[in-house]
C-alpha cells in the first residue's frame, strides 16, 4: 500500500486557481520527483501537503491515516494536528535555520519540546535528552558535520546550512520527506554536496518527495517523477521512461527547453 | 566662591532627593510600559479588525499629541471635570498620575518598535518552525522573541534614553523631581535663594545617567553579536 496518497488537490489563490485537481501516490522506499516549470505549482502542492497551505479540496493520506480531507472538516485539537503533521517533514529552499541557536540546539530544539508533552518526562528528563542529542548527533555526523555542532548558522556555507536542516527535519523521524529546490539557494559548487546527501538518503530508502530543477539528478535519484504544469500533472512515470520518451507535448517542449 | 563650596553639599543633597525621584518615575515606566507595549503592539497587529483599528487610533493619538498635554489631562481632568480627584493629593499622588501618564505614552511608542521588530521577522522562521511541530507559543518564544531583541535593541535604546529626559516634564504638575529641586534655589530652599547654578548642575545628573544607560545598551547588544538574523 501507498505511504502516501494525494487526491484531487485544488488550491486557489484569490480568483486564480494554481492547482486544479492534483492526485498521485508514492510508495514506501521510493523517490518522487516534482518537476516542471516556473508557476506551474510545484510549492504550493508542497506546501498544502505540509499544512502550510490549506488546500481548498481534496485528501491526503499518510500510512493509512488520513492527514487532510476537506470532505470531513477536522473536529482535532491544534495538538493532535501537530502529531499527524509531523509524520512529515520539509526542508526549504532558505533553509530557516534558528539563527540564534547552534547547529546541535537547531537539530534538538523540536525534539526537545516534544518530549516534554510525554508522561515520563518528568521522571526521565535526563535519559531522554540524552537519547535526543546523541540521535542528533548521529544525524549531524552523517551530514559531515560533527566539527561543527557548536557552530552558528551564521558561521556556515551555504551548504552546511541545508546539510543542518536537513538533519533538524530528520531528527524527528518522519515518515516522509520534503524537499523544495534544495539547492536553488546554493552556489553551483555547493549543490553537489546536497545532492550526495539526498542520493545517501535514498539509499537508505527514506521515502522522500523532492521538487526539482536539476534534471540529471532527478532521473537518477528517482523511482517516479511527476511532471508538473499550470495547476495539471501533465505526465508522470518512471524515471527513465519520462525523460527518455516523453509522451505529451508540454513535456516535449519543457525538456527541449532545458536543453537550449 | 567660598559661597558656592558652602552651598554645594546643601544643594548636592537636595537634587540627590529630586533625582531619587526622577529615577523612581523612570524605573516605573520602564516596568509598566515595556510588557504593556507588548499587548499593545499584539492588539495593532490582531486579525481582528476592531481591535487592530482602534489600538493603532489610540496609538496615533498618543504619539501624535505631546507628553506634556497629556501629563496635565490626566493629572488635571478626574477632579476638575468630573470632580473625582482619584489621584490623591500630595507628592504621592501626582507621583501616581505621572507614572500613569508616562507609562501609557512609552507603552505606545515601545508598542510601534515591538511591532516593526516582530513583523521583521522572516515568515520562513515561522513556518520552519510550525513544520518542526512548536506550537505558536513556543514559536513566539523559542524562535521569534530573541531575533526580535537584537532587533529592537537600538531604537529601545533611543527611547530609553529620551525616557531619561522626558521625565523632567513631570516638573509641569509639581512632581518634585530633580528640575524641581534645582529650581526650587532660585525662589529660595534651605536658606539658599537666588541661584541658578543649581539647576544648570542637574544636567550632569542627566548626562552621568544616559552615558550610563549607553554602556549598558551597547554591552548588550555586543552580547547578542554571537548570531545574526
Ligand atoms: N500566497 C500566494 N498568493 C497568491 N498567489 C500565489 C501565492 N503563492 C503562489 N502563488 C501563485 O501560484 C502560482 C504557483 O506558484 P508556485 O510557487 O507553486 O510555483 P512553482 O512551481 O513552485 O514555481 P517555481 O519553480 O518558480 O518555484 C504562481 O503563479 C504564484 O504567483
Ligand atoms: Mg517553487
Amino acid at each position: 500500500m501507498a505511504i502516501l496518497e494525494v487526491e484531487n488537490i485544488h488550491k486557489s489563490f484569490g480568483k486564480s486557481e494554481v492547482l486544479k485537481g492534483i492526485s498521485f501516490s508514492l510508495e514506501k522506499g521510493n523517490v518522487l520527483s516534482v518537476i516542471g516549470s516556473s508557476g506551474s505549482g510545484k510549492t504550493t502542492l508542497l506546501r498544502c501537503i505540509n499544512f502550510l497551505e490549506t488546500a481548498d479540496v481534496g485528501r491526503i493520506t499518510v500510512d493509512g491515516d488520513t492527514i487532510f480531507d476537506s470532505d470531513a472538516p477536522s473536529t482535532l485539537s491544534a495538538r493532535e494536528r501537530r502529531d499527524k503533521q509531523l509524520k512529515i517533514g520539509l526542508v526549504f529552499q532558505q533553509f530557516n535555520l534558528f539563527p540564534q541557536y547552534n547547529v546541535l540546539d537547531n537539530v534538538t530544539l523540536a525534539p526537545r519540546l516534544r518530549a516534554k508533552e510525554r508522561a515520563d518526562y518528568k521522571q526521565n528528563k535526563k535519559q531522554i535528552i540524552g537519547e535526543i542529542e546523541v540521535k542528533a548527533k548521529e544525524l549531524l555526523d552523517k551530514m559531515g558535520l560533527s566539527d561543527k555542532l557548536d557552530h552558528y548558522p551564521c558561521q556556515l556555507s551555504g551548504g552546511q546550512q541545508q546539510r543542518v536542516s536537513i538533519a533538524r527535519a530528520m531528527a524527528l523521524e518522519p515518515k516522509i520527506l520534503f524537499f523544495d529546490e534544495p539547492t536553488s539557494a546554493l552556489d553551483p559548487e555547493l549543490t553537489g554536496e546536497i545532492l550526495k546527501v539526498i542520493r545517501e538518503l535514498a539509499k537508505e530508502h527514506m521515502t522522500m518527495v523532492i521538487v526539482t530543477h536539476e534534471m540529471t539528478f532527478a532521473k537518477e535519484v528517482s523511482d517516479h517523477i511527476v511532471f508538473m504544469d499550470r495547476g495539471v500533472i501533465a505526465e508522470e512515470g518512471r524515471a527513465q521512461d519520462l525523460f527518455e520518451n516523453p509522451q505529451s507535448e508540454r513535456l516535449k517542449a519543457f525538456l527541449n527547453n532545458l536543453k537550449n | 566662591m567660598t559661597q558656592f563650596f558652602q552651598q554645594f553639599p546643601v544643594v548636592f543633597q537636595s537634587l540627590n532627593v529630586g533625582f531619587l525621584q526622577t529615577l523612581k518615575l523612570f524605573g516605573a515606566t520602564l516596568l509598566g510600559a515595556l510588557p504593556l507595549g507588548l499587548l499593545i503592539s499584539f492588539g495593532s497587529m490582531s486579525k481582528f479588525k476592531p481591535l487592530s483599528i482602534v489600538t493603532r487610533l489610540i496609538v496615533w493619538v498618543v504619539r501624535g499629541t505631546p507628553l506634556m498635554i497629556q501629563l496635565l489631562i490626566i493629572f488635571f481632568f478626574p477632579g476638575l471635570v468630573w470632580g473625582k480627584p482619584i489621584w490623591g493629593g500630595g507628592e504621592s499622588g501626582r507621583f501616581l498620575a505621572a507614572t500613569v501618564a508616562f507609562i501609557l505614552n512609552y507603552a505606545c511608542y515601545f508598542s510601534e518598535i515591538y511591532r516593526g521588530g516582530i513583523q521583521s521577522i522572516p515568515v520562513g522562521q515561522h513556518e520552519a518552525a510550525q513544520v518542526l511541530g512548536l506550537s505558536k507559543s513556543q514559536t513566539f518564544f523559542r524562535v521569534v522573541l530573541l531575533q526580535v531583541v537584537k532587533r529592537i535593541v537600538p531604537p529601545m535604546s533611543n527611547e530609553i534614553i529620551t525616557l531619561v529626559k522626558d521625565t523632567s516634564l513631570a516638573r509641569i504638575i509639581a512632581l518634585q523631581e530633580i528640575i524641581w529641586a534645582g529650581q526650587s534655589f532660585m525662589k529660595g530652599s534651605h536658606g539658599i535663594a537666588g541661584q541658578i547654578w543649581p539647576l544648570f548642575f542637574t544636567g550632569v545628573y542627566y548626562l552621568l545617567f544616559s552615558g550610563l544607560l549607553t554602556i549598558l545598551f551597547n554591552r548588550l547588544e555586543k552580547k547578542l553579536d554571537y548570531f545574526k538574523v
